[in-house]
């Protein structure tokens, strides 16, 4: 027998593509959908309610700012499949797990984006804003944020993005939205049609998050448009 | 037992399950995985920067990296019946995901060089070659090597995610203690993985600082720093 014959009945039966695999497990790709968001949604978030006051920290007082960066740098390092194993322990199978891990790593990426953004703000425009008599909170919140917001944008934009892909990773703690149907359908004997489709849904929303993100930064600083690539 | 007593346990540092086989594993589908990252990516890179044409798909072939799912690539590969479970379909789906940050780096280093200093060289008789290899790498060097830098660093760590395709490396210990419910051996394989990775980090930018021309230390470093921050890649 050929090699070629031995391949083919099986491929036959297994094609990549399979509008009958969409249909007939519409609910199940709906429910990863679902659960990809929520942890998705979750993690940015809660990156960011951490991220914003630390940024602030780190300005408030720069002696904190190169540890800060730096262990933010060393963390980034750990590859989220042994960060995630690290907090199983601690949180077990619940949704925290993958949730707490992925938001270390947006963290990193909106800190580091809002107190780069702060700090390319304009000295001159620093100097103007406080010779018009502004104090420090003013400074803040009329110049200095509003200037940086295009840089903390992409931040989020690519926090955003990474953690899309990432939460698929989830699937090792049985939170992992498309990423649990990706290695569900591996495990059982390859089966191409979940594995492409969970796979094309997750860059799907992968791509919405980047174009809806893309659209919130030029509507809230169409000055930057030329700026961010 | 412990975290502390499997690292001091004898029977985890020999054989064919232990630290040192599954650390050289991990080694090993890196290795591959950048050799073949480098092969694709740098001729692409150096060729389009040179004649500055390719913006749009050098700026965006990292975009398109981001938003696909590693997990994804590495079992539709290792689905594929040519090429089966285990390392092979790890070294191929780690390397898809090196080349964007060679790629985009590499690219803008070079289209980047000053146009003056491009007449200049020029100007002194050096054709096309000489101009890539004498003056547009050089000044580039700072940018392709934190390219390389970045994509070696993601690909040490993402190949822990072998394992979860029949393949080695240190994944195993973690892919393992999950099937076995080890608390142990995951907590132990993830430390192992994080050591690796940050190891792969520190000896890398010691190796750009140094592969980086004297004349640009200083300045070069400052300019990577800045760029490397919007472009932050996905952790794997």
């Amino acid at each position: 027998m050929s090699p070629l014959a031995a391949v083919l009945p099986t491929e036959a039966a297994n094609p990549w593509l399979s509008w009958d695999y969409v249909t007939s497990n519409s609910e199940e790709l709906v429910a990863a959908g679902q659960e990809h968001l929520v942890l998705t949604v979750s993690s940015v978030l809660l990156a960011m309610i951490f991220a914003f006051p630390l940024a602030l920290l780190v300005r408030r007082y720069r002696k904190l700012e190169a540890p800060v960066l730096g262990l933010s740098g060393v963390l980034y390092t750990i590859p989220s499949l042994a960060l995630i194993s690290l907090l199983w322990p601690i949180f077990g199978l619940t949704p925290w797990t993958v949730i707490i891990a992925l938001a270390v790593y947006a963290l990193l990426v909106v800190l580091r984006n809002t107190v780069v953004g702060l700090d390319s703000v304009s000295e001159n425009v620093v100097d103007a804003a406080r010779g018009m008599g502004m104090g420090k909170r003013q400074l803040l919140a009329k110049v200095e944020l509003p200037l940086a917001v295009p840089t903390i944008l992409a931040g989020i934009r690519i926090a955003t993005v990474s953690t899309v892909g990432m939460v698929t990773i989830g699937a090792l703690v049985g939170y992992g939205g498309f990423g649990t149907l990706i290695l569900s359908g591996f495990q059982n004997n390859f089966y191409h049609a979940q594995i492409l489709t969970a796979t094309l849904c997750c860059v799907l929303l992968a791509v919405m998050f980047e174009v809806l993100l893309q659209i919130v930064e030029r509507i809230t600083a169409p000055w930057a448009r030329k700026q961010i690539v | 037992m412990s975290v502390w007593e499997w690292f001091t346990d004898p029977a985890n540092w020999t054989g064919e399950n232990g630290i040192p086989v599954r650390t050289w594993e991990q080694l090993e589908i890196s290795f591959f995985a950048m050799a073949i990252a480098l092969v694709i990516s740098l001729p692409v890179a150096l060729t389009l920067g040179h004649l500055r044409k390719g913006v749009f798909l050098a700026t965006n072939v990292g975009n398109i990296g981001r938003a696909v799912p590693t997990l994804g690539v590495l079992t539709i590969l290792a689905s594929i019946p040519e090429i089966g479970i285990g390392n092979l379909a790890a070294i191929l789906a780690l390397a898809l995901f090196a080349i964007p940050p060679v790629l985009t780096n590499t690219f803008t280093g070079i289209a980047s060089v000053d146009d003056e200093v491009r007449d200049a060289a020029n100007g002194m008789g050096m054709g096309g070659f000489a101009i890539l290899s004498k003056v547009e790498v050089p000044l580039a060097m700072p940018l392709i090597a934190a390219g390389i830098r970045t994509a070696t660093v993601q690909v040490v760590a993402t190949a822990s995610l072998a394992a979860l395709v029949g393949g080695g490396g240190l994944g195993r210990y973690v892919v393992d203690g999950f099937a076995l419910q080890d608390n142990t051996l995951i907590v132990a394989g993830a430390i192992l993985t994080a050591l690796l990775a940050m190891a792969a980090e520190l000896l890398l930018s010691f190796l750009q600082r140094r592969v980086t021309p004297k004349g640009l230390r200083q300045a070069g470093q400052a300019e990577v720093e800045a760029q490397e921050i919007p472009a932050a890649p996905a952790p794997a």
